[in-house]
């Protein structure tokens, strides 16, 4: 049988706000274990949590990024369960009335095909501490004797954002996840570092026979530490569903483990009680009313998204995929990009530049472009100038270089300097003669027939001209100059 | 003056201000009187005699380099449910027996920033849960006026120290009528301002959209001036109100021309027996005398008070006590797992009144029957606030019993519904948010009793009325003199 | 309303609260008493009202995204029932959150 497989996917995302979501402790990872904690974010008796109201404003934004609703109203509420890294034994979270209802993650696949993802929510709550298990031998929580718990994550903002099960392949979900950590990141609420944990993710699978719209049993994996494992344990899973009902067997719906090292997934079923998170309103924390105003201001100040650079740079600029993706993936660099193109009005070769010589630049001193002495203004410029042919590429590779070293405009550099391509036939001409009346043997070898002299005097005018000759009309008074 | 303790706080802060006595020699005489009185009162889970010799030192060194306090020098009975860095913040339950708060709560802190001393932590039902003091699992505290009897709940130890002359001022919390029943069965004035006036931040919490925090006081100004210094927005606590806060202490009546004050319909005296009814009867008498227009007023919802705040209370409280798991602080008992371990911890370190507010409040908050019992108490709960703003609109404030009786025995209300009707009178006032506070209005011999008990009346005013409250209380308490009627059953402070 | 359902040692599974089955039956019949009481609030016609989550309407209170200061290790540790080394040590955890 033909299936189709059926994917969802929740992630959490911790915010980059300087502190934590209820208290002033620093929002840092890695820091010394137990050092970012206060009697808020360990829920000591009688410690209260405040709002940050930057998180309140990422959300927003996160939501406008996915043409999610807003809602005027919208609170907090507690989800009540117990868990040694949790300080309270509930999370502050957010049930009926999350501060973003619906929208859709549009992202692209590898060959530029754009889908759409819708989302069900994204809503804002505080993440738990780290417990490492210990007394095993793996670390893991199964065979541990004892868990030692580091609170410092305790209260740091999280973004719970929950897709619809949209996705039909691990590529897809995949994609969806880049898309979804690009987009957050060029928005500037989060980090989205799978390695530091600040994006964490959870799939839920089912396959159905293609052409059914009804759902397959779906189970829950977690555990997957990186788009790699994402992918690989989607479509081990995917494969292991469609071996069992191949086989005539049943899916049973449950929570899976990734194991990386094995490629496998693993059942995670407990004893546990069935959950029953009584959520209820936060008593301690008032409702947010977001007004249309505040939501209209938000938007105003919103950075550019990575799919509408993706839709303007393939349709209107036509980049390839891995080029567009190239200059998105830094959302720095894709704003230098965009400020050059406004001057150069030429995005192929100012991409050319971007992507080339100036990352190449960068590289070699470790400075990132949007940090070195070129603007993205004086870089339009250049290309402007290359463009105009006033001067050639050869001239602009060691403008660029002086520019990186804090030259500034190279137009003025040119206008000092008289750099700009000589066009004039006159002085053409005498760069010409000059070199042909230097270069009798040359000149005889060419016309003996041992043409491959040719590039030798075209160099040697363009050296006479220090740079500035016009290349292509180098070359065609020569070959006049030689009798064809 | 000298370090005369049986004066009230402004006596006090005017001398200590103005150098005719020290902070020092004000503290020295409390914690004589705590040295004395102690052993029969049992108000006290901890007596800080350093910190408050070292505090009321390091105010005497502020006033001579010219500073002033509006509280200086008087000492402060902190309910245990407030934290206040440095020392031992039990909640009167096993379960924090030796946590040591790592900060200070903000009302506490406003109290000290207004030069009052903290001279002990006052004991408590655990939790705040309770209506005598009895659930206390650390200690048991005696009513001055009758040692065989409760000083009431939960703020039990602060009335009192209060009544006892162990401090000038007690910090109470109240939820349903912990502040104001205390009061009432200690002879005090017992004041629960607007929910949100006063920052919760550091109370340790019960059920967080009730419980607020004001003092217990022997008259009405000393109250005033202890909600001055407490009253306004806390930028730790979200649900403190921003809003300007009148001052109170300045603006206290002597009389009661052009008030409405309204009497409940649903509150009928005269199934109190006719002593307590006759003590209500008269008060109502008084307040007229004064020029109040007496009105009566319906609050239909009145008999629905109990079973809505048994629900969210409880609910509330679920939640908030279950950070009480052996993790990061508080008592722990091992076990084979967390989870086991959480259990253990949490039978051993709660007492059984918090085991069955915990319970019922899980309960209703658990899948399934969300709806029928923790929605449906939120509903009920705005029928109740209606009917206040309702009455409110044909009068300015409330007169109402306190409680339905004076202090009982020890051990006398065994089930704990018959407990729960004790807070019959004060419950719908704090469901709706309102500023109520008790003030002594006469006494009683109990059924069975030798000696005469105090009666509270309890004053209601709409929201954030609070200087029309306690100007109203002041008025009615200098025309009645009601608290200074009848001996307690301990020595007399020395005057 | 009915308190039929009460299943107490479910309940307590919940809250995480030992019970010796002295304490289950107690309970069992106090908190059935209790919803018994509660039972009234069904008399109340509450169809059309709203629910009321906190009495005082304050909207948007919020804190500025400002670090301060965390409190002293040391302080906090000394105060868990039992630490090891920077950590809390707790017994081990069975089952995810
Ligand atoms: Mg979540
Ligand atoms: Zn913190």
């Amino acid at each position: 049988m033909n299936y189709e497989a059926v994917i969802g996917i929740e992630c959490h995302v911790e915010l980059k706000t300087a502190s934590k979501m209820f208290c002033g402790c620093a929002n840092r990872f890695g820091a010394e274990p137990n050092t970012l904690i206060c009697p808020v974010c360990l829920g000591m008796p009688g410690a209260l949590p405040v709002p940050n109201a930057a998180a309140i404003e990422y959300m927003i934004r996160a939501g406008l990024a996915f043409q999610a609703a807003i809602p005027a109203f919208s609170k907090f509420d507690r989800k009540n369960y117990f868990y040694p890294d949790m300080p309270k034994n509930y999370q502050i979270s957010q049930y009926d009335m999350p501060l973003t209802q619906g929208g859709v993650v549009r992202y692209w696949l590898e060959d530029g095909t754009i889908r759409e993802c819708r989302l069900t929510r994204i809503h804002l709550e505080e993440d738990t501490g780290k417990s490492t298990h210990a007394g095993s031998n793996d670390g893991r929580i199964a065979g541990s004797s004892y868990s030692l718990v580091d609170f410092n994550r305790a209260g740091v903002p999280l973004m719970e954002c929950v897709s619809e099960p949209d996705l039909r392949s691990a590529e897809e979900a995949v994609a969806f996840l880049e898309m979804l950590r690009r987009t957050l990141m060029a928005i500037g609420v989060s980090d989205v570092k799978m390695e530091e944990g600040s994006l964490r993710c959870d799939a839920n699978v089912s396959i159905r026979p293609v052409g059914s719209d009804v759902y397959g049993t779906k189970t829950e994996i977690k555990n997957m530490n990186s788009f790699r494992s994402v992918r690989r344990a989607i479509e081990s899973e995917i494969a292991r569903q469609r071996a069992l009902l191949d086989a005539g067997e049943r899916i049973v719906q449950e929570t899976l483990g990734w194991d990386e090292a094995n490629g496998t997934t693993i059942s995670m079923r407990s004893k546990e009680l069935a959950h029953d998170y009584r959520y209820f309103p936060d008593p301690d924390l008032v409702p947010m009313e977001i007004s249309a105003e505040r939501v209209a201001g938000v938007r105003a100040k919103m950075p550019p998204l990575p799919i509408d650079r993706f839709e303007r740079y393939t349709k209107e600029y036509g980049f390839n995929v891995k080029q567009a993706s190239q200059l998105i993936e830094a959302p720095e660099i894709a704003d230098f990009f965009d400020r050059s193109v406004a001057i150069s009005r030429q995005p192929q070769q100012t991409q050319n530049f971007v992507l080339g010589d100036l990352s190449r630049l960068a590289n070699e001193s470790g400075t990132p472009i949007h940090e070195s002495p070129v603007t993205p203004e004086q870089l339009g410029e250049l290309v402007a100038l290359v463009d105009a042919k006033t001067i050639n590429s050869k001239i602009a590779k060691e403008l660029l270089a002086r520019m990186w070293a804090g030259e500034g405009s190279p137009k003025a550099i040119v206008e000092r300097e008289g750099l700009a391509q000589t066009s004039d036939p006159a002085a053409l001409a005498r760069f010409v003669d000059e070199v042909l009346a230097a270069n009798a043997a040359s000149v005889e070898e060419y016309r003996a027939g041992k043409t491959n002299v040719f590039g030798f005097l075209v160099g040697a005018v363009m050296k006479n001209s220090r740079g500035k000759a016009d290349p292509a009309a180098v070359n065609a008074l020569l070959r006049e100059r030689l009798g064809g | 003056m000298s370090s005369n303790i049986s004066s009230g706080a402004k006596e006090i802060a005017r001398a200590v201000n103005a150098r005719e006595c020290s902070a020092r020699e004000v503290v020295e005489a409390t914690l004589a009187r705590i040295a004395s009185v102690e052993p029969q009162v049992g108000a006290y889970l901890s007596v800080l005699e350093r910190e408050a010799r070292d505090g009321a030192d390091a105010l005497d060194a502020r006033i001579a380099s010219g500073e002033r306090f509006p509280l200086a020098g008087v000492p402060l009975a902190v309910k245990d449910n407030m934290a206040l860095e440095g020392t031992v913040t039990t909640c009167g339950s096993k379960m924090l027996e030796r946590w040591v708060a790592p900060y200070t709560a903000s009302a506490v802190r406003s109290m000290l920033a207004a030069g009052a001393i903290p001279v002990g932590k006052a004991n408590m039902d655990e939790f705040a849960m309770g209506s005598s003091c009895e659930n206390s699992a650390l200690g048991v505290t005696r009513n001055p006026y009758d040692l065989e009897r409760v000083p009431g709940g939960s703020s039990g130890g602060s009335a009192a120290s209060v009544a006892a002359y162990e401090a000038t001022i007690g910090l109470g919390s109240d939820t349903g009528g912990s502040i104001r029943e205390p009061a009432a069965f200690c002879n005090l004035v017992g004041f629960k301002p607007t929910y949100g006036r006063i920052s919760r931040y550091g109370l340790i919490a019960f059920a967080s959209s009730l419980d607020q925090i004001g003092p217990l006081t022997r008259n009405v100004e000393d109250a005033a001036l202890a909600y001055d210094a407490m009253a306004g927005f806390d930028p730790m606590d979200a649900t403190s109100v921003d809003r300007a806060v009148e001052p109170t202490a300045n603006a206290l009546r002597e009389d009661l021309q052009g008030v409405r004050i309204g009497v409940v319909k649903q509150f009928d005296t005269h199934k109190l027996g006719n002593d307590i009814d006759d003590v209500y009867d008269r008060a109502l008498h008084d307040l007229e005398a004064l020029g109040a227009e007496i009105v009566e007023v319906e609050l239909p919802t009145a008999d629905y008070g109990l079973a809505t705040y048994y629900l969210i209370a409880p609910a509330e409280c679920s939640s908030n006590l279950a950070r009480f798991d052996g993790v990061r602080y508080g008592l722990r008992v091992d076990g084979n797992d967390v989870a086991e371990m959480n259990e253990r911890s949490r039978a051993a370190g709660f007492g059984p009144e918090v085991k069955r507010r915990i319970l019922i409040g899980t309960y209703a908050l658990s899948s399934g029957y969300y709806d029928a019992y923790y929605v449906r108490a939120q509903k009920a709960r705005t029928l109740v606030a209606r009917d206040f703003a309702k009455a409110f609109e044909s009068c300015d404030l409330i007169a109402a019993p306190a409680t339905s009786s004076p202090a009982f025995r020890f051990k006398s209300k065994s089930d704990p519904y018959s407990m729960y009707l004790m807070d019959y009178y004060t419950i719908p006032m704090s469901l709706a948010g309102l500023p109520a506070l008790s003030v002594p209005c006469g006494w009683v011999t109990p059924e069975g009793g030798e000696r005469a008990m105090p009666l509270g009346l309890q004053l209601t005013a709409p929201l954030f009325a609070e200087r029309a409250l306690l100007s109203a209380a002041h008025a009615y308490e200098r025309a009645t003199m009601h608290a200074s009627k009848h001996p307690m059953q301990i020595a007399e402070v020395t005057r | 309303m009915s308190s039929e359902n009460l299943d107490i040692a479910y309940v307590a599974k919940l809250a995480r609260i030992a019970l010796t089955d002295d304490e289950v039956a107690r309970f069992g019949a106090q908190l059935g008493d209790l919803l018994g009481h509660v039972a009234t609030l069904a008399d109340l016609d509450l169809d059309s009202i709203p629910a009321t989550a906190q009495v005082v309407e304050s909207r948007n209170v919020t804190r500025e995204d400002l670090e301060r200061p965390s409190l002293d290790r040391e302080v906090v540790l000394s105060g868990a029932p039992q630490r090891q080394g920077a950590f809390v040590r707790v017994p081990r955890i069975i089952g995810q959150a």
